[in-house]
Parts: structure tokens; sequence; C-alpha cells
């Protein structure tokens, strides 16, 4: 099986989720569909849907994440699949055991999809490679590559927000893009959905060089990058770059990049601000702005249940096509 | 058997079945709920016929289906929609085909986890043989002798025409 085709299987299904490059526009918009259809399950009294009923689902964690892990798992089990979480960190890797035998030994248990987290880029395509052909493989962030599903769920929010016409809209994604498979991820699906204009504002050691063949206009002013847009997407600024020649420092970042009401008001007056958490409150932005009016914060971890709820269930291989797969 | 069937005297005959079964069993606050595609389009239709004053309820039942471990995910799956509380309440059920029955058993499955009904009245605007399930229709439009490779279909909504297929 090649690469690029790795996550499509020939009928043009979703195999693995594994980063929003290679997949098409059509598949994006029929992961927004089925989550919305999944946001309704709240509604329900029995708040559970029997689809993956009698389905494995193993949360294989190499890198800490009790956000991610925890809307996973719910997302797993409204789908009334079985889940285990396994912080590998703290088992085998201490151990010994490589990656394959792990893998091995939990497919030895009859696992039907696996949800991983792993620190180096690459690794869930790993995985996905190596796994029998009857197992999924959803990527929960790798490095510095790809996390497919929080940017599917910032799109899901902003189509919420916003109106399914992405072409009318102008999104500004702030912070370290350098180091952010966030925004690489959300570029890439703003991107395929067609948005009017894409932008990226951060110091010039925080933007990665040539960062304009992605598709989007580099800004190192917070103002001028923000102006008038629709959506503005803040990123988490991660403090161990702090050590680093990178940023001076926290308070020198919040006085350039930190987002105030004051700042937020050059922006269109109707504009939505996102976060994907945990907010670092007085460095990447001002609690009045992450608790204010244009505030999304929460909605979008709301969101996160349905749309992977969506892509859990979208990946998950059915028993026929197991059988000609094993041929 | 071949060719095309206007809906409005079978949506007459069926308004009035349900009145009657309705007055029968003493229901005045009966709320409707139609199963997507075709049922919400007849559902739409009795809704407006029989005057309901709550209003119309639907269904997808792709989450609920008993095939997705053979056929996956439905791609056209839409949110299913129950704007009154369903626990103590006479609900109408409503599809445009009932064939196996599998359809009514998902749908049922999915009422009862948004609550307890007090009732359930199943009503079809086609009935036909090959039932697997034990599941019949308290109220139906017409019922159909279809043989195996036989097949039919409501097209709409705008207007309703059922459509009698023979499969090659």
């Amino acid at each position: 099986m090649s690469g690029a085709n790795l996550q499509v299987g020939e009928d043009g299904r979703l195999r693995h989720f594994l980063s929003i490059e290679g997949l098409n526009r059509g598949l994006l918009t029929e992961i927004l569909d089925t989550a919305e259809s999944f946001a309704g399950v709240t509604a329900q009294t029995v708040k559970k849907v029997p689809l993956l009923r009698g389905k494995t689902i193993v949360n294989l964690f190499f890198e800490a994440s009790t956000r991610t892990r925890t809307t996973f798992e719910l997302a797993a089990k409204r789908l009334s699949a079985d889940v285990l979480n396994i912080n590998v960190d703290a088992s085998s890797a201490t151990k010994g055991e490589t990656l394959l035998d792990t893998l091995r030994n939990l497919e030895a248990m009859h696992v039907d999809m696996f949800v991983v987290r792993h620190a180096e880029s690459g690794a869930a395509h790993f995985i996905a490679r190596n796994v029998e052909p009857h197992v999924s493989v959803i990527n929960a962030g790798d490095g510095r590559h790809a996390h497919p599903t929080q940017a599917m769920l910032d799109m899901f929010t902003i189509r919420r927000v916003k109106g399914p016409d992405f072409g009318r809209l102008r999104v500004a994604i702030v912070g370290d893009i350098l180091h952010s498979r966030v925004a690489r991820s959300q570029i890439h699906a703003l991107n395929l959905l067609n948005t009017g204009e894409v932008r990226v504002v951060a110091p010039k050691t925080l933007t990665p060089i040539h960062v304009e063949a992605l598709g989007v206009r580099p800004y190192h002013d917070l103002c001028e990058g923000i102006r008038d847009c629709d959506v503005v997407i803040m990123l988490r600024l991660q403090r161990e770059r702090m050590q680093g020649a990178l940023l001076p420092s926290e308070h020198e970042y919040y006085r350039l990049f930190g987002l105030t009401e004051d700042r937020l008001s050059v922006a269109k007056p109707d504009v939505t601000v996102m976060h994907p958490g945990p907010i670092n409150r007085g460095v990447e932005m001002d609690s009045r702005v992450a608790d204010g009016p244009h505030s999304v914060i929460l909605e979008q971890v709301t969101h996160g249940i349905a749309v992977r709820m969506a892509v859990m269930s979208m990946a998950m291989r059915q028993q026929d096509r197991t059988v000609e797969d094993g041929a | 058997m071949t060719g095309t069937i206007e809906v409005e005297t079978l949506l007459d005959g069926m308004v009035r079945e349900l009145r009657t079964l309705l007055q029968q069993r003493g229901i005045t606050d009966a709320a409707m709920v139609g199963i997507h595609t075709g049922g919400v389009w007849v559902a739409r239709e009795l809704h407006r016929r029989m005057e309901i004053a709550e209003e119309l309820g639907s269904l997808d039942i792709s989450f609920y289906r008993d095939d997705f471990t053979r056929i996956g995910m439905n791609p056209q799956v839409r949110p299913s929609d129950l704007p009154f509380n369903v626990d103590d309440r006479h609900i109408i059920l409503v599809d445009d085909v009932l064939h196996t029955g599998r359809t009514i058993r998902a749908a049922l499955n999915e009422l009862f986890d948004y609550g307890r009904p007090a009732s359930i009245i199943l009503a079809a605007l086609v009935e036909r043989g090959g039932r697997e399930l034990p599941i019949e229709a308290n109220v139906v439009g017409q019922s159909m002798d279809l043989r195996e490779n036989e097949h039919v279909k409501l097209t709409g909504p705008d207007p309703l025409t059922l459509e009698i297929q023979q499969l090659a």
C-alpha cells in the first residue's frame, strides 16, 4: 500500500486518519456532516449509540495529554466501543520493548483501532503501515507533523459559528507556527475548504521559512495580522521553547503577541477567537479575551467529542472488506 | 406489477385510520416522528393533514443499523431531531416502506434512547412482504404483494410518487 493512499481505501472511504494532507474536500465535508449528526447524541437521555458495540479501541499515548485522551475516550464510549488507555511512557518503553513489539502484543488481543499520540513526527503513519489490515489508526498528534482531529474540530467550530462558506472568511493563526502540528493541520484543512485568506502571525523566529508555500500569508505584527479577520486562532505557546534562543521571555512575548481586548478591536466586530487549550493566561491571551463574548474555546472542547466520534466511526474497518484485504 | 402510484389517496386513507385508532385509544396529544428520508416526507403530509400541534420529529437511524459491521457508515447521515420530550408521550412513528422490519427495530431502539414513550403507533405508506422480524404496522396506506426482484421506492418530496421497479 503506498504512503499517499494509506488513509483512503480504494472505495474512496476513510481507512486511517493520519493527516489532513492526502484527503480531499469531499471527505472533510463528510467528516463535518457526520460530526453534526453525532452532536445530536448529547440530546438523548442515553448519550450513546450502539454503532461500535463489540469493537475495541486502544488509546496508545506515548506522550501525555489528558484533554485529548479524555475526549477520544469519551467519543469511543459514546459509540459503545470498549476502550483501553495505554500510557506507553510509563510501561513498555522503560522496559525496552520496541514499538512493533508493543503493537503485536496489542493486536494479539484483537484490537480494532489504535488512537496514537507520539512525540515523533510520522509515528502514526509508521504504525498504520505495520498494523494488520483490519486495524485502523487515528493520529492524535505526532511530533511537529500533524494533529488532524484538532484541526477538524476547529473547522467544525468555524462552520457552526460562521456558516458553511469558508470562501468569505479571513482566518489568522497566531503563535508558534514553527513547532505547531496543530497549525500545520489547520492550514491544510482551511485551504482544502477554500478559505478566502489564511494568515499566520508569529515572531520571525517562530515562523517556518517559505511558509508561503503552504498557501498562507505571514505577518510578524499582531495587529496587522488580525486586522479585519473573521476568525483568530491562538496557539498554545509551549513553555519549553522559552529555554531556547527563540523567544526572549513570556513577558516579552505577551507584550508583542498577547491577544488583549484592545488589540482584538482591529479584527471584524463579530470576530471569533479560538484556542486548542490549555490556555496560558497572560501569555498568549488575556483572560478577558479567553472568557469574553468572542471566545468559543469551551465549544471547541464539546465539538471535539462529536468530531472524534465521526472520524472513528468512518475509519472503523468493515468485516467484509477485512476478508478482501486479508486475501 | 410496475409503474407509479398516486400517493394522495393513500395518505387520506391513512389519516382516517390514524384518527380512528387515536380515538379508540383515547389519545389526544400524539406526537409524530418520521424516519429519514422517505418516512419524513410521508410524516410531513400526515402531520399537516392531521393538524398535530406538536412539531414534527425526525430520526436518522444510521447509528442504530444492524449492518454497520458489514457496510460501514452511511455517508449521508443526518442529525436526528426530536423537538419534544419523548417520556410518557404517545408517538406515531412513520416510514415509507415496511419491508424486513429492521429499520423499525433500529428506530425503536433510538427512540428509547431519548426516553420512555407511553406508546408507539407504526404507520407505513406501503407494506410489503418479506418481514425478518416480528414487527407489523398499525396503519398501512397500501399493502403490496411484490416478488423478491421487485422494489418499491418513494420519490419526492414534491410530488410524492411511488415507483415499482424490476431489479435485474
